[in-house]
């Protein structure tokens, strides 16, 4: 032992270069993973083995339940009555109504055109390989709401369809994208004013984002919806639907401006040094060097608020508009339909949940494309 | 003693011929109530190289980047290239066009290449069609030795060679002016010299240099003239050798015996 000791303690001079060799494989593979991550202790392997239990009890019978067993069509529930499970008959015949609201069957076309124009509108903003970022995203907040407006509500030779007819998830979809694309850049000023060295800015853009932000967004809807007119002259009043997008977009842009004041606090000042060292302007160093990374680190935290400003949007059921929710609470009081709850509500769930976890996953694409750090 | 240190500092130029680039007189500036510069006076001439140095807090940092402009001063006279230091954000753009600046901590952009972080300036700034300032890029880029790391990202570089992209990067707008603030003091011993070597071949062009350092193995080589501060005030300055040799201040005395 002492022999050995003495051996590590001499002077030493390497002679050979070790090179790298793989990790032992008990830690690699599947057999490690489940080691790893299942069977890491005892109580690690009992919980591991208890969940597997638990999702053997629910998930069989709910797989019988929601497609085995499951009626697919029909026109009221009377035709689901043979059938054990779920009564899908409800969302297949309603489909139209879920989706457009009261829209008119033959103008259908015109929301679907938009959606389509939208999301050719969006490519270049979403994706970088297809050129054109700046002026799709400056037509996307000028130009596109404009051509939307005239094909969804009419006019010049197209039918009119008022926007009390709007409804269905079209109307969430309109909602949210109309706050998601404004309260963006809304937000991203008033993070910057609120950091401004001039006190008159700065004061304006605390007061606005704080008063959003103390105030439910019921409470926002409400004023809009009922308050507001009340205190309008005589004659003079604007559409219902668009006070709801000002009220939503007002509210989450305090949100997104605190968001993104987040990433500019986390940015070092070195930064806006070296940026003002070599030359640039101030709006030429936020747009070049300041905002790309702030919007990076906040990515998560924009597109947490994106999806819950998402799901926001079903709150406008408390003013009376038609959207998806709604919709679904209609038809399961309509006679033809009762009884329906589950069917229904798990439909919208099932709305709403792929949605927003599409914003999750371009979330997460984009989060690892603009990865440039390459620290391990 | 106070009359000494009026004595050193009214050799304001040491003899250094050439057409003054940089004139700073009756400069002071606040931190709050902090007299971080006191009466500073300072002329800097076309091609001369100068080398700060003094403890920390004394200043040194910020009267260089009161020079750009990065720091207000509160009182006197700033006038670089003709052009006089004021609130007029035009003329401090017109300024920073011309002084280029290298930092502590590199302050390269993470998020662009290190060409990007090259050609951008130029690009934005002086308007150069994008190919030539690639062009223009590539030529400083071999200059600091690494034109083969053009197209990674500085978080993918070592600390010695992200700080001589920063010199290339402020290369790229051919400043008239260049101030560096502590260019060695956040490397490990083993990167210092290539950064070192950088700095003495951009003497060997000409370059108007300020450098605040604590190398003053480089102070001897390159400098015209080095100044010592301390407490925000210019306590000596001379050329290197009598500097280094023949310190005439106490606080001079005590500094350089406990660097050297």
């Amino acid at each position: 032992m002492i022999e050995a000791m003495n051996t590590h303690n001499r002077p030493f001079v390497r002679t050979e270069h070790l090179p790298q060799s793989p990790p032992p494989v008990s830690t690699s593979g599947i057999i490690g993973w489940a080691r790893e991550n299942l069977f890491s202790s005892p109580l690690n392997a009992v919980l591991t083995i208890a969940s597997f239990y638990f999702l053997y009890l629910v998930i069989p019978p709910f797989v019988q339940w929601a497609f085995i067993d499951a009626a697919w069509w029909g026109s009221s529930n009377k035709d689901c009555a043979g059938y054990d499970g779920a009564c899908w008959a409800v969302v297949t015949a309603r489909f139209g109504q879920f989706v457009y609201g009261f829209y008119p069957e033959a103008e259908r076309w015109r929301p679907n055109l938009v959606l389509i124009l939208f999301a050719i509108n969006l490519l270049p903003i979403l994706w970088d390989r297809v050129p054109g970022r700046t002026i799709a995203a400056l037509f996307l907040v000028t130009g596109f709401p404009l051509v939307a407006l005239f094909f969804i509500h009419g006019g010049l030779g197209l039918e009119v369809v008022p926007t009390p007819k709007w409804g269905g998830f079209m109307l969430n979809l309109i909602m949210a994208a109309v706050a998601i694309i404004y309260s963006l850049p809304l937000g991203i000023l008033l993070a910057l004013g609120r950091r401004s060295e001039f006190p008159i800015i700065s004061r304006f853009c605390v007061l606005f984002i704080e008063f959003w932000r103390g105030v439910p967004l019921i409470t926002v809807l409400v004023m809009a919806s009922f308050i507001l007119p009340f205190f309008m002259p005589d004659g003079f009043n604007f559409n219902e639907l668009l006070r709801a997008l000002v009220g939503l977009t007002l509210f989450s842009s305090a949100y997104m401006a605190e968001v993104v004041r987040g990433g500019l606090q986390a940015l070092p000042k070195g930064q806006t040094e070296a940026a003002r060292a070599i030359g640039l302007t101030y709006w030429q160093s936020i747009r070049l060097i300041i905002m790309p990374q702030a919007l990076k680190i906040t990515i998560p935290a924009i597109v947490n608020t994106f999806i819950g400003l998402f799901k926001d949007t079903s709150l406008v059921i408390v003013i009376g508009l038609f959207d998806l929710l709604q919709v679904a609470k209609s038809s399961v009081t309509d006679t033809n339909w009762l009884g329906l709850e589950h069917e229904t509500y798990i439909f919208v769930a099932l709305v709403f949940f792929v949605a927003c976890f599409a914003m999750s996953l371009y979330s997460l694409y984009l989060e690892r494309k603009l990865d440039t750090d390459h620290r391990d | 003693m106070s009359e000494s240190i009026r004595e050193t500092r009214s050799k304001d130029t040491l003899g250094f011929s050439g057409e003054p680039v940089i004139q700073i007189s009756g400069m002071n500036k606040w931190f709050g109530q902090f007299h971080v510069l006191r009466d500073i006076d300072l002329t800097v001439c076309r091609g001369e190289r100068i080398v700060i140095c003094g403890p920390s807090g004394s200043g040194k940092s910020t009267l260089i980047r009161c020079i750009n402009r990065l720091e207000e001063h509160q009182q006197g006279t700033i006038v670089v290239d003709n052009i006089e230091l004021t609130d007029d954000l035009k003329q401090i753009d017109n300024v920073r066009r011309e002084v280029g600046m290298v930092f502590q901590h590199f302050n390269l952009f993470p998020h662009l290449t290190i060409l990007e972080n090259c050609t951008l300036a130029p690009i934005w700034v002086r308007k150069t069609p994008k190919a030539e300032a690639e062009e223009i890029a590539m030529e400083y880029l071999t200059r600091v030795k690494i034109p083969e790391q053009a197209d990674k990202y500085p978080g993918q570089l070592s600390g010695g060679q992200q700080q001589r992209v920063a010199i290339a990067r402020s290369l790229c707008m051919r400043p008239k002016i260049m101030l560096f603030d502590e260019p060695t003091s956040a490397l490990d011993p083993e990167m210092i010299k290539e950064v070192l070597d950088v700095m003495v071949d951009l003497a060997d062009t000409g370059m108007t240099m300020l450098v605040v350092t604590h190398e003053m193995g480089f102070a001897r080589q390159v400098a015209h003239r080095v100044i010592f501060m301390d407490d925000g005030q210019i306590v000596e300055q001379n050329e290197p050798e009598p500097f280094f040799n023949n310190p005439q201040s106490d606080r001079t005395k005590f500094f350089l015996s406990q660097i050297l």
